[in-house]
C-alpha cells in the first residue's frame, strides 16, 4: 500500500533511456534493412520488397511510438506510466493492423516477406539491442556510446577509466 | 438466417469464416502479452517507487521486457494477416 502512495508521488525526467535504445533500435533497423529489402524483392519481386520495407517501418515506428510514450507518461507520475503503457499497447497494435489492412487494400502487399520481416526484425534487434544494454551495465567501456562516457568524468568508484 | 446461408457460396462462407478466426486469434494472442506487460510494468514501478535513483536501469529493463513480451502479439499479428483472406 505503501509503495503506491509514494509512485504517485515520484516524478522522473521525460528524457530516459528507452528513447536512446529506441533510437538505437531505429537505427540498427536501418542498417539490417538492405538484406531483408533484398530478401523480400528475392521472395516476392516489388510487392516484396515494399512489403519487407513497410515492415520495417512498422518495426522501428513501433519502437519510437512506445519509447515517446513511456517518455511523456513518465514525466507525470508512475501512475500514469502504468496506464499510458497499457493503453499504448492496445493502440499500437491497432495502428499495426489498420497500417498493415490499409496497405493490403492497395494490392501491393506480400504476406509472406512482411510476416517473415517483421517477426525476425523485431526479435533480432531486440536481442542485440539486450546484447548492447547488458554490456553497458557490466562495462561500460565496450557500449557504443563510449565516447560520450570517456569524456566525461566517472562517478561510479568501480569503473576502470581514470 | 438459415436462408442466408444456403444462398451463400461455400467460398464466401469459407472466407468470412478465415476473417473471423483471423480477428479472434489477433485478439486471443493480445490478452497473454497484456497480462505479461501488465506485470512487467507493475513490478517495474514498484523499483522506481522504491528506489527512484536506480530508476533509470529499471525503465531501460522495463522497456526491453515490453518489447520482447509484445513479441507474442506480433506472432498473433502475423497469424492474423497470413490468415486474412
Amino acid at each position: 500500500m505503501g509503495t503506491v502512495a509514494e509512485a504517485s508521488d515520484v516524478v522522473l525526467p521525460a528524457e530516459g533511456p528507452e528513447r536512446e535504445i529506441a533510437r538505437d533500435l531505429a537505427r540498427r533497423a536501418a542498417i539490417v534493412s538492405p538484406a531483408f529489402l533484398v530478401l523480400g524483392a528475392v521472395l516476392d519481386g516489388v510487392h516484396g520488397l515494399v512489403s519487407a520495407g513497410l515492415a520495417l517501418v512498422l518495426v522501428a515506428g513501433n519502437f519510437l511510438l512506445g519509447a515517446a510514450i513511456i517518455g511523456r507518461a513518465v514525466a507525470v507520475s508512475l501512475n500514469a506510466l502504468y496506464g499510458a503503457v497499457l493503453l499504448g499497447y492496445i493502440v499500437r497494435l491497432g495502428l499495426l493492423a489498420v497500417f498493415a489492412l490499409a496497405f493490403k487494400g492497395t494490392g501491393w502487399f506480400a504476406a509472406v516477406p512482411f510476416a517473415a520481416t517483421l517477426l525476425v526484425t523485431h526479435l533480432g534487434l531486440l536481442a542485440a539491442e539486450t546484447k548492447r544494454v547488458s554490456m553497458t551495465l557490466a562495462h561500460p567501456g565496450l557500449a557504443p556510446s563510449a565516447r560520450r562516457v570517456a569524456d566525461e568524468p566517472s562517478t561510479d568508484p568501480t569503473s576502470t577509466q581514470e | 438466417m438459415l436462408n442466408v446461408l444456403a444462398q451463400t457460396a461455400a467460398g464466401e462462407m469459407l472466407e468470412g469464416l478465415k476473417a473471423i478466426g483471423a480477428g479472434l486469434g489477433y485478439g486471443l494472442a493480445a490478452i497473454g502479452p497484456g497480462v505479461g506487460i501488465g506485470t512487467v510494468v507493475g513490478n517495474a514501478i514498484s523499483a522506481m517507487a522504491r528506489q527512484p535513483e536506480s530508476a533509470g536501469m529499471a525503465r531501460t529493463t522495463m522497456f526491453l521486457g515490453i518489447a520482447f513480451t509484445e513479441a507474442l502479439a506480433l506472432i498473433g499479428f502475423v497469424v492474423f494477416i497470413l490468415l486474412m483472406p
